[in-house]
């Protein structure tokens, strides 16, 4: 799995992309969260307050309970501020 | 059309392009957004707007097709600008081209709210205490839900997530 981070959440993980292997029992977004806050402090820094985070599976928004998979890009981002 | 771009780009020459061979256009409606040199009390010294390429053209791709199935359009432009920018730079350019000025004003109005709280960039300002990036404003989304009330339909995708 290919996942992305964007602005300050991309500052806070110290990465733009990283790639892992989705460990089984995985399904949601919201598992991946909490999995990924089990590795490492800055993750648990950087996912601090959800509600801040915005999550693209393929490139489509999705909720936290939307599904993902192995082969799946995922991204991680703050509310967007174009225009 | 959709383009995303680091280079600056000509109002007028886009503009004629959009209506150019099509003489059943009537109205053609356009918005500019430019950087501020102050955000608050800060000065603002640049700007750098970052975005999710792939995903970026996706949405817009996305929120000008919606604007099409709303409104009769003879044709749309977004033209959205990343990297490094100084206030007074221009940012992004919407249009909407129609037979008659009614659909233009609305589509280019659409366009740019909806722009604003679904494509994927992120402004970062430099100020006088260091880079902050810009929060998301309410007033945004709500500009945004707008175009939802009842009586519009408009598709609605999942465009948060928690």
């Amino acid at each position: 799995m290919k996942i992305m981070y964007f602005a300050w959440v991309r500052e806070m993980t110290g990465k733009p992309e990283e790639n892992i292997e989705l460990p089984e029992g995985l399904a949601t977004v919201h598992q991946l969260v909490a999995w990924l806050k089990l590795q490492d402090d800055v993750y648990q820094r950087a996912f601090a307050d959800e509600s801040m985070i915005r999550v693209a599976v393929n490139q489509e928004y999705v909720s936290g309970d939307g599904p993902i998979s192995n082969d799946d890009e995922v991204a991680f981002f703050p509310p967007v501020t174009g225009g | 059309m959709i383009r995303v771009q680091a280079e600056d780009f000509d109002i007028g020459v886009e503009l004629k392009k959009l209506t150019a061979g099509d003489a059943s256009i009537g109205g053609l409606c356009s918005f500019v957004g430019l950087v501020r040199d102050m955000a608050g009390s800060d000065e603002i010294s640049a700007m750098t707007l970052e975005h999710y390429p792939g995903m970026t053209e996706k949405a817009l791709t996305d929120i000008e097709a919606q604007a099409q199935e709303r409104w009769p359009l003879n044709g749309t432009l977004i033209v959205h600008r990343y990297g490094r920018l100084q206030p007074g730079d221009q940012i992004v350019l919407v249009a909407a081209a129609s037979a008659h000025r009614e659909a233009a004003f609305e589509a280019c109005h659409f366009l740019i709210d909806w722009l604003k709280t679904k494509a994927p960039f992120w402004k970062l300002e430099d100020t006088p205490d260091g880079g902050q990036w810009v929060d998301a404003r309410d007033t945004d989304a709500a500009a945004t839900d707008r175009w939802l009330q009842p009586g519009i339909s408009v598709p609605t995708d999942a465009d948060s997530a928690e």
